[in-house]
């Protein structure tokens, strides 16, 4: 018999262990379920997943008879487009500042300091000044998000760019590079595989700070509907929105992962 | 060999805070010369040579490029090759060599089109030849072995046309195999190119057999209560090359060796 530590699973092997786990957990819920509306037909608890398809049914394909509108995806549609934007204007804004303050040591000094104090604030405990300053709008949640997240991707690219050799900057100068030659050049197209990185690092932020300000103040999204319905109990329609969350989370850093790895191949290889 | 000497450092002292580098350096340079630098860990040879590249200046006295201070910050006059992380790893073997003349011709993108960028093409395509790496031109660099990148390394340093190429320990990680094909390769090039060349290394042998000059640095003066009261300067400005094979073995460590360079050598 080896050292438990030298056995390695086969390949089927492990994908039938890790599956494993999902099982158990759906057919535990199975059981659970189906005890509970023996008892009580009525239970909102632990509902059935034909009850759960059946309430997934009436918001994704009917539309609402209050406002016309198809539900699930207005809501989808809503909290895709503030996380892609909050998102998208923390990673400007973080990758500009993190380059800056770690390509430029006169940069640095000014802002390295007030990087590192606004990195601790919590951006959750800014959401009230958000909603007095810009309002109850889709602003502020948008803001919510970039707050909360440019600082992360600031210093993480900062740290990127000051873990570059030296070397390679030295060289870049005996060729005969201007500064902003050896930020365009020899900075960014290294630094974008890493801003891509800390995006995928940020994201499940991201959807915390979105969640959160849909709850407090919003008329859709998928944080909106999850928290309007807890009044109700409907465990029925927040179970699948949880999934859903999930899978669209799981997608977007999917995608993001294939983008880097077609875009910057030479950093998936092993070349720094 | 032109009369006027273009490198001349005069009374050049490096003090880091307390720590003495380097002390009383006296040394005349002609161009043209080929100088490998020897000496201990932490003896201020990679210092001087950073000096020459202008990252770093002298505590006290002078260091002149052609009667004129040496400038302060790295430029295309010197090229430099160091033991490693000199190649771009963003980049094709081409495109790292090209990058310096796009640097040179666009200022504001820093990358050239058309005919222009046919033009520097062709010239990359060259010079990688002359050093052999031709067939590799569409490759990353983590796609290239050791040597090869230093070969990339080299190529891209020579395409700005620099007067001084300075080497920190190039071959430093390479086997002795193919250390020796880059000899070659750097004395073919140190000619055709007319460089002067500086060149740290830890290996004595290369030090006695690879240049026109050999330096060895190392302390006059020793206090064994603060090592770092004195500095290093150059012991030993030895003119070799010519050196026979039979005195370079003698030399190099076989019979009785000098106390300097047996200490060079076991440091090594």
């Amino acid at each position: 018999m080896k050292r438990l530590i030298n056995l390695t699973p086969s390949r089927p092997v492990q994908v039938l262990l890790g599956l494993l786990p999902f099982a158990l957990l759906i057919v535990i819920y199975m059981v659970a379920s189906d005890a509970r509306l023996e008892i009580n037909p009525d239970d909102k608890l632990l509902p059935s997943f034909s009850q759960m398809g059946a309430a997934l049914e009436r918001l994704a394909l009917e539309p609402s008879r209050r406002t016309g509108e198809y539900v699930f995806w207005q809501d989808t549609l809503s909290s895709l487009k503030r996380l892609g934007m909050g998102i998208a204007i923390a990673a400007s804004i973080g990758f500009t500042i993190g380059l800056l303050t770690g390509a430029l040591p006169s940069a640095h000094a000014p802002l390295a300091p007030l990087l590192t104090t606004i990195s601790l604030v919590p951006p959750l405990a800014l959401l009230p000044i958000l909603f007095i300053v810009f309002g109850l709008g889709e602003l502020s949640k948008v803001a919510l998000i970039a707050i909360g997240v440019a600082p992360f991707i600031a210093r993480d690219i900062q740290r990127c760019t000051l873990e570059i050799p030296r070397e390679q900057l030295i060289k870049a100068q005996t060729l005969g590079a201007s500064s902003w030659q050896i930020i365009v050049r020899v900075l960014i197209p290294q630094l974008l595989p890493r801003l891509i990185n800390a995006v995928r690092l940020s994201l499940g932020a991201g959807w915390l700070f979105l969640i959160a300000s849909e709850a407090i103040a919003s008329t859709d999204g998928l944080g909106y509907r999850i928290f309007l319905v807890r009044r109700y109990m409907s465990m029925d329609v927040i179970l699948p929105y949880v999934a859903w969350i999930t899978f669209l989370a799981f997608t977007l850093d999917w995608l993001l992962a294939q983008l880097s790895r077609c875009c910057f191949t030479w950093h998936h290889q092993g070349g720094a | 060999m032109s009369e006027q000497p273009m490198i001349k450092a005069r009374n050049l002292w490096k003090h880091y805070g307390d720590n003495t580098v380097l002390e009383r350096i006296n040394v005349q340079v002609h161009a043209g010369e080929f100088i490998t630098m020897v000496g201990a860990s932490g003896c201020g040879k990679s210092t001087f040579l950073k000096m020459l590249l202008g990252m770093e200046s002298p505590t006290y006295g002078e260091l002149l490029l052609d009667d004129k201070p040496i400038p302060d910050e790295p430029d295309q006059s010197r090229g430099i090759v160091f033991q490693q992380y000199s190649v771009f790893p963003h980049l094709t073997v081409l495109k790292n060599v090209i990058i310096a003349r796009e640097f040179e011709h666009s200022p504001l993108l820093g990358k050239l089109f058309g005919s222009a960028r046919r033009q520097v093409h062709e010239e990359a395509t060259e010079l990688l030849e002359t050093v052999g790496l031709a067939d590799a031109a569409n490759k990353y660099p983590h796609e290239l072995s050791g040597g090869m990148r230093q070969r990339l390394a080299i190529a891209q340093a020579l395409i700005r046309r620099p007067r001084i190429l300075l080497l920190d320990e190039p071959f430093g990680a390479l086997d002795p195999g193919i250390r020796n094909d880059m000899h070659i390769l750097i004395r073919q090039l140190w000619r055709k190119h007319q460089l002067t060349v500086f060149m740290v290394t830890h290996d004595i042998k290369e030090g006695f057999s690879l240049g026109t000059r050999l330096w060895v640095f190392d302390k006059l003066r020793r206090d064994n209560q603060a090592p770092e009261a004195y500095g290093a300067s150059i012991t030993y400005d030895i003119p070799v090359g010519r050196a026979d094979p039979e005195e370079l073995e003698k030399l190099t460590g076989l019979h009785d060796p000098s106390p300097v360079l047996l200490r060079q050598a076991s440091d090594s």
